[in-house]
This record gives structure tokens, sequence and C-alpha cells, in this order.
């Protein structure tokens, strides 16, 4: 089994100086190692840090102690470390995140909204627009939407949307945040096999997945993260 | 990571603009202080900060537009490389700001010949380098007021003419036209409807990554760092107190200057 995350030590407290400097702890010395072909799902009630350690992972959070090291062309980045730059080609090359919602950008339409991740790595303008257009077909987004800005989009079609950008390109690491959240039974299941074919081709998975039919058929095991809770006693 | 693989990162990053320890005083008073960064080909900075923090001031002293107090400011220049842009002769100073820079104004008239046809803007700093060629000026100004979005038929009209949005979509063309590695934009979307601000943005967002332009970009607006900034420096009373990757200054925010900025903007 090939690591691709490696998470070891790490330690995530908010501090809200806009209210009197509280300070919330999520979790402390968390450690985590997700494998190739491998679906983690992040489990817990709500508020018990599973976003926040999915955000960490993508470096959208910045942990107070600790190490997260993701495979990143055949080497170890530390994204605790690493330089922004370095970020933004981890990024780009080598970890997905699928949000709960999409951030609309004015006036770019849903095709280009997807198929952006793949131009951005060098893959030419017809390939990528060709494997958007495969995506959103498969996830029932009517072709008369392709040319539209997804900003008047439904809550469902924006998410698929959103997944179709996650998957256009093929990333070693994937981080999904719920990403079946408001989506009917067919889409649901589309999103299902697309995990379940990125995870045949060695894909690491991360998830939050709320849905239990979803979880069932995607995990390979559940991570609490209340384990790592910092007792309050 | 080896370092075999560092030095090799390194080799290919080198950057294109180095600030160090960077003060303006006016006085008494501190415009800016001790800011130091680096800025590599293509990537986009934001500076956020409230009126007075001393971004403008900064964005002034980076652009060679005002001399600093103290600190130096090299630049990557393309025929003999690094160079403190504040030992550069007036003629070299003055070349590097037409063609390997370009500066947008937060207002259109302050970057603009208002009695100069549309075209002839977007032809000046191509004349100021060599260019004589009419029909080749012409061309290149139907051009770039055709990826800018200006109707080409108003390349004989007077910016004067235009109404804001359009004479900030002109500027741009003027300024990106010798294709600069490096542009500086202060309140881009200052004066503008909303409406004509998402159209600028999408374009400026369009624009810096089919061409590879590094920007340095002021505003108090965070939703447009959230869109066009890589990177984003946090200022206060002319000091830097938060930088980072832009998402992560904006949803992770640290200090708590940074909180109270990202908390008071009203959710639509």
């Amino acid at each position: 089994m090939t690591a691709m995350i490696s998470v070891t030590g790490l330690t995530k407290d908010f501090v809200l100086h806009t209210q009197g400097g509280t300070v919330i702890p999520v979790f402390a010395d968390l450690h985590l190692e997700v494998a190739a072909g491998e679906c983690v799902c992040l489990h817990g009630p709500s508020g018990s840090g599973k976003s926040t350690l999915l955000r960490s992972l993508y470096a959208n959070y910045k942990p107070g102690a600790g190490h997260i090291r993701v495979a990143h062309r055949g080497e170890w980045v530390d994204l605790t470390q690493a330089e922004p730059w370095q970020v933004v080609e981890v990024r780009r090359h080598s970890v997905g995140y699928v949000s709960q919602f999409l951030r609309v950008i004015p006036r770019v339409p849903a095709l280009e909204v997807v198929a952006e991740p793949a131009k951005l790595v060098g893959i030419a303008a017809e390939e990528a627009e060709a494997r958007a257009k495969a995506l959103l077909t498969r996830l029932n987004i009517p072709e008369r939407l392709w040319t539209i800005a997804p900003a008047t989009f439904s809550g469902g079609e924006q998410q698929r949307v959103n997944i179709a950008r996650g998957f256009v390109r093929d990333y070693p690491i994937l981080l999904l945040d719920e990403p079946t959240a408001s989506l009917d039974a067919a889409n649901r299941q589309v999103v299902i096999d697309l995990i379940l074919e990125a995870k045949a081709r060695g894909v690491a998975i991360v998830g939050i997945f709320h849905d239990a039919e979803v979880r069932e058929a995607v995990a390979n095991r559940l991570f609490e993260v209340t384990a790592f809770q910092k007792s309050a006693a | 990571m080896s370092a075999a693989m560092a030095m090799d990162l390194a080799g290919e990053r080198r950057p294109l603009l180095k600030v160090d320890r960077l003060t303006k005083h006016y006085g008494e008073q501190v415009g800016c202080e001790d800011v130091s960064f680096v800025l590599y080909p293509g990537e986009v900075i934001g500076i956020v900060g409230e009126s007075g923090s001393g971004k403008s001031t900064l964005l002034n002293v980076l652009s060679a537009q005002m001399h600093p107090t103290t600190g130096t400011v090299d630049y990557d220049l393309r025929a003999q490389g690094p160079r403190d842009i504040f030992t550069l002769s007036e003629p070299e100073r003055r070349k590097l700001m037409r063609t390997d820079w370009g500066i947008v104004h937060q207002n259109p008239r302050d970057g603009l010949r208002m009695n100069v046809s549309a075209g002839g803007n977007v032809g000046e700093r191509l004349m100021a380098i060599g260019a004589r060629h009419y029909g080749e000026l012409r061309r290149e100004g139907l051009d770039w007021m055709t990826k800018v979005e200006l109707d080409t038929s108003r390349i004989d009209d007077k910016p004067k003419t235009f109404s804001g949005g359009m004479q900030q979509r002109l500027q741009i063309a003027r300024n990106l036209v010798t294709r600069p590695r490096l542009v500086f934009m202060d309140e881009p979307t200052g004066g503008l409807d909303v409406s004509v601000q998402a159209r600028l943005l999408d374009l400026l967002r369009g624009l810096v990554r089919e061409l590879g332009i590094a920007a340095i970009i002021v505003t108090h607006d965070l939703a447009v760092v959230r869109l066009l900034a890589d990177r984003l420096m946090v200022m206060r009373r002319g000091r830097v107190v938060e930088a980072g990757l832009t998402d992560q200054v904006l949803d992770d925010p640290h200090h708590p200057y940074t909180q109270l900025l990202v908390s008071s903007v009203l959710q639509v």
C-alpha cells in the first residue's frame, strides 16, 4: 500500500479575537494515514471538526502544530511548511477538493468552470472540454445549461457542476465535502460510481459523507475525529 | 522534498520582484513600514486594508512613482537581471514603466489621455518603443479593443465620451498592449457599478491568466482579491499584519485585524 497522505501530530484551535479572544479547540495530536486506492470517511457529529480537518488537508486552514504530508509528483510536500506557490502547485497537480458549494465566477459558463482545472495542467482545450462534456452528461446537466454561468442554477445543479470540476482531472488525492448533500437518488448513484472508479484507479480519497448509503458504498473505513478532541476535563 | 528537487524548483523560479524592508515616512507620519516580500512571474498578489493603512503608499513606492525612506525593490530587468529600481537612471525608469510594467490607476483619467482617440491611447506605448507603421498600430488597437470588449467602431472616439467602465477597460488595454510582465493596479474596480465590476474582474482574470502577467492589486474589496489574487497581504497602520494564500487568509484569518476585516463583510 502506497501512502498518499500522512498527517502527524496535527493540532487546530480557533482563536476568535473579535469575541474576546475565545479559544475553540478542535483537535489535538491527530494522526491519519491514507493509502492510494483507499477511501476514508471522516465521521462524527456536527461540530466535531470533520470539515476543519478536510480543509486543513487542502491547506485552506492553517493548523497550529503538526504536519500534513501529501504525495506530490513523487515527493512529499508538507503543507504546513510549504510556500504559497508550492501549495498552488500541489492543488493544481495533486490534490483536488470538492466543496459543498460552488464558488460562482461571474459570466464564466458551466462548461468552462468544469474544464478549467484540466486546462490549467496543460491538457489541450478540446480534450479538456470533451472530458467536461462527458462528465456533465453523466451528471445529467442538460446541454442547454452548459453555456450559461451557473449563478442561476439550482443547488443540486451547482453541486453537480462542482463535482464534475473535481473529477475532470485525475487528481492522485481527492477531498470530498458532502458531495451528495443535495442530490436525488439517480445522481447520487452517479457520484458513487465516480468515486468507485477513482478508487479503482488508485486515487486516495478523504471525504465527509452524511448519507449512510453513500458511506457504505464507498468508504473503506471510518475515521473518528472526536477521538482526537482535547478533553476539557 | 529532496535537495536536488528543491534546487531544480529554485532554478526555474526566479523572483520577478524582491522587496526588502521597504519603509516610507512622510515626516513624522508612517506611510508603510518594513515591508518585505517576493513576487514570482505570473503571480498575482493582493494588498488589502482600510483607508489610510498604507496600501496605496506601498503601491506608489513599489511602482517607482515615489522614493522610499529606506529599503530596496529589486526588479528582474529583461536585459540585465535584478536591479534596484531606485538606482535606475530616469530614461531607464521611464522605459521600464512604459514597456515591461503597466500601471492601472483607480481613476481612468489619471491613466488615459482624454483628448486622444481610443486607438491613439492603445497605440501610444507601442509608439514609445518604436512602432511606426500606421496599419500595424491600427490593427493592434482594434485587436485590443476586442480583447477588452469595447465596440471597435469607437476606435476614433475620445475616451471622454466613454462611460466609466469603458474608460477603465481602455486603460487596461493601453497598459497590456506591450505585454508587460508586471502590472500595478490601484482599486481597479473602484468607482464602477457592481454589474460593471463583475465584467471587468472576469476580463482581468482571463487576461492575467492567458498572458501569464504578474500583478500587484491594491483594493479594499475582499471579493476582488478572492477572484484575482493567489496571495494576499493585509495591511494596517503601514505594516503587513498577515500574509499568505488568499483563501487561507480569508477563510482562516489569524490576526485580530484580519478577523475583523473578514467578519465585517456583509453576506449577500
